[in-house]
């Protein structure tokens, strides 16, 4: 304790009233603010997404109009992978990685604050994006998430907000990633090695890396964007030279690593959560570490699969699809590690147990479809197609949201202390898994037969896959007032929790949390842990 | 606890340093994607400047008169550019290594003066560097006077070069108002 803020921070209460959460640098509050945050825009973007499915429930033109219906797929695309997911897993970095690894607090609490602030201000200008068109009457953003040019050079002012958006959103996940990775690295209680972090800890370190190095480069392109648009630049406009295929290649080794950022903090979460209800340690725990590290490795370099179609030589598109199956070996050999770590467990089903179970087997099915994308013949083929939509919800829904879902299970009584209603949650998990499935699997096959994406209207030979979409969407959508409901009765009361929720965890997993009382102390481990010799 | 804030300061200021790197690195990409692009011949499609030569350079192997390629011709207008543009002939059969003149007339059909570039491409991809564009319309920027007719000649050479699979070779191009608020106003509209 060497200055006087830091005395004042450790032997005080929180503030009370507003400052608490406007001015904290604890982890915990913001980690708080981080998940309250995730699931207001989890809302809002399934909002969109309902409203989506209620224009496609039939053939034909009812509700949404064609630059409306892409401006709310755009939003949702947005809000889901930016405003949602993205927030949802660094909260739980927030509030677990300190008390996971034995750390007093974040590396640097005040950045932590900052990153975390400028979300809401990146959240209204998302909304601006959307309503301006109907302020200074002129096009919406109707370019979907990847931005391209030239309709995003050529859309209105909604896109400069769009763009400021996701120069808000970038600066915060890269202040954030500074700050889990610096953490990391430096504030691990004494003994803890790098091998003896827990799984979620390093999928962090690595996802953190990541969004560092391929953050700053979405940043540069939407940049140049904007240069385009409004300082007379031709980086992408092809009447001034440019190259509009040159922005897909920024975007994508963006967009590609950005799956990987959405993924592995699930994958973290997994690999503590299937230790804990198997009551055995994680199956080949280092060749796990391992295999994440590579398939960083490996995703960092093989952004053009999405652009077969743009009219790369063969050798270079022959490149893009190996390298693309390759990734299917460190990623499968996940997923069977997950599996050998429940084999000849004693296992139990517990909601956070189910969503693990379940999310092997359905990631492993975007997998499958992932490979097939993957080879250029085939991919000419399902390119644009709802194919691929179903292919990417099969990846995102299971393998980023169920993950944080399960992650909410586990941890929800840790972090309140109550148990929350087991009988609810695995209603909760029963009605999300279906509805999820029926709502994308029929996809599958629309997008075989040649339904396109990102259309405001289809073909009515598309009609019942389509009708059959959009009333399980709905189920889909209403489960998570279901979600909202547990939370809320979590946090306000139930069976008390105890530090150790989950007998399992004590030999499944290696993190501190357990050690501490539910809920946590505002602070805890001011002075480092003493870890147990092995 | 102070050498801890240190440490910190040193690991976040390194990170942050990458990232300035790799901000840099997205900007960097914009030379080294035409660089890229033209030592390892992906992109030669979009280039406008591609296949600009001299005549003698090309005709080297001399004209093969029992190889005859169709030659398909295609415009396209981008946005709402007021203009017509035709070829006299939309496809002609050429034999390679001779030198063959088509003429593209673009009539401006407004009382401003519009400015357009136009972007070459060719399909299939694999004979763009077999195609040589001697004299192109496209080589520079096109200005047409309110209503002016223009006659826009394009002169081009089929190397002997190009594989026997290629019977048919399409060139098409898409002409772009240099004047994007004119384009900005057309598509702006939310109904």
């Amino acid at each position: 304790m060497s200055t006087d803020v830091a005395h004042d921070a450790h032997h005080h209460g929180p503030p009370a009233g507003f400052r608490r959460w406007l001015f904290s640098t604890n982890h915990k509050d913001i980690g708080t603010m981080y998940l309250i945050f995730a699931l207001v825009m989890l809302f809002l973007g399934g909002a969109s997404a309902m409203m989506l499915r209620a224009e496609l429930l039939y053939p034909g033109i009812q509700i949404l109009n064609p630059d409306l219906y892409n401006n709310l797929l755009t939003n949702h695309a947005l809000i889901m992978v930016f405003g949602m997911v993205m927030p949802a897993a660094a909260g739980m970095a927030n509030w677990m990685i300190p008390m996971q690894i034995g750390a007093p607090d974040m590396a640097l609490p005040r950045l932590n604050n900052l990153s975390f602030w400028l979300l809401p201000f990146a959240g209204t200008m998302l909304i601006i994006s959307m309503i301006a068109p109907y302020i200074w009457g002129d096009t919406p953003v109707n370019t979907g998430w990847t931005l391209y040019p030239p309709l995003s050079v050529q859309a209105g002012i909604g896109m400069d907000f769009s763009i400021f958006t996701l120069h808000i959103l970038g600066i915060s996940s890269i202040l954030a990633s500074i700050n889990i990775v610096t953490t990391i690295i430096n504030m691990r209680a004494p003994g803890m090695g790098w091998m003896d972090m827990p799984l979620f800890v390093w999928a962090w370190f690595l996802t953190g890396l990541l969004l560092i190095m391929v953050m700053p480069v979405l940043a540069g392109g939407v940049t140049m964007l904007l240069f385009d648009r409004h300082f007379g630049t031709a980086f992408f406009d092809a009447a001034g030279g440019g190259d509009p295929v040159l922005f897909q290649h920024l975007f994508w080794f963006f967009g590609h690593p950005e799956v990987y950022v959405l993924l592995l903090p699930s994958i973290g979460v997994l690999g503590l959560i299937v230790p804990t209800f198997s009551r055995k340690p994680l199956f080949a725990y280092k060749p796990l570490v391992y295999s994440m590290m590579l398939l960083c490795a490996l995703g960092m370099v093989v952004w053009a699969h999405h652009q077969y179609t743009v009219g790369m030589s063969e050798a270079v598109t022959n490149y893009f699809m190996i390298g693309t199956i390759l990734i299917s070996i460190p990623v499968g050999y996940m997923l069977f590690s997950f599996i050998f770590t429940m084999w000849r467990g004693s296992m139990t089903f517990e909601t956070p147990m189910l969503f693990a179970i379940a999310i092997v087997l359905m990631f492993s099915f975007a997998g499958v479809t992932g490979v097939m994308l993957a080879v250029v013949p085939a991919d000419l083929q399902y390119h644009d197609t709802y194919f691929v939509v179903a292919h990417f919800h099969y990846a995102l829904i299971p393998g980023a949201v169920f993950g944080l879902y399960a992650g909410v299970f586990y941890w929800l009584p840790k972090w309140t202390g109550n148990m929350y209603d087991e009988k609810l949650g695995k209603i909760f998990f029963w009605w999300t898994t279906i509805s999820f499935n029926l709502t994308f699997f029929p996809q599958h096959f629309s997008g075989l037969a040649g339904m396109p994406r990102r259309i405001v209207d289809y073909s009515p030979i598309f009609l019942e896959f389509n009708f059959i979409s959009s009333i399980s969407a709905f189920a889909f959508g209403a489960s998570h007032l279901l979600f909202l409901y547990i939370i809320i009765k979590t946090i306000r009361g139930g069976e008390k929790a105890g530090d150790m929720p989950w007998d399992g965890a004590q030999v499944g997993t290696t993190g501190l949390e357990w050690t501490v009382p539910s809920p946590p102390p505002f602070h805890t481990f001011e002075e480092p842990p003493v870890l147990k010799a092995k | 606890m102070s050498s801890q804030v240190d440490k910190n300061k040193v690991v976040a200021k390194r990170l942050l340093l990458a990232v300035i790197g790799m901000f840099g690195f997205g900007f960097a990409m914009v030379p080294l994607y035409t660089l890229i692009c033209d030592v390892t011949g992906i992109n030669k499609v979009g280039d406008a400047s591609e296949g600009r030569v001299a005549l003698e350079d090309v005709i080297h192997g001399g004209v093969n008169e029992d190889r005859l390629i169709n030659v398909e011709f295609d415009v396209t207008l981008n946005g709402d550019l007021p203009w017509d543009v035709e070829p006299e002939v939309k496809k002609m059969q050429v034999h390679p290594g001779k030198a063959y003149e088509v003429v593209f007339t673009a009539v401006n059909k407004t009382d401003d003066n519009v400015i357009t570039t136009a972007v070459p491409g060719i399909t299939p991809w694999q004979a763009t560097e077999h195609f040589s564009k001697v004299e192109c319309f496209c080589f520079n920027q096109q200005k047409l006077k309110p209503r002016e007719v223009k006659a826009m000649p394009l002169k081009f050479v089929i190397a002997n070069e190009l594989p026997e699979k290629y019977g048919t070779v399409t060139l098409s191009y898409t002409f772009m108002n240099t004047d994007r608020s004119k384009v900005n106003k057309k598509v702006a509209s939310i109904h």
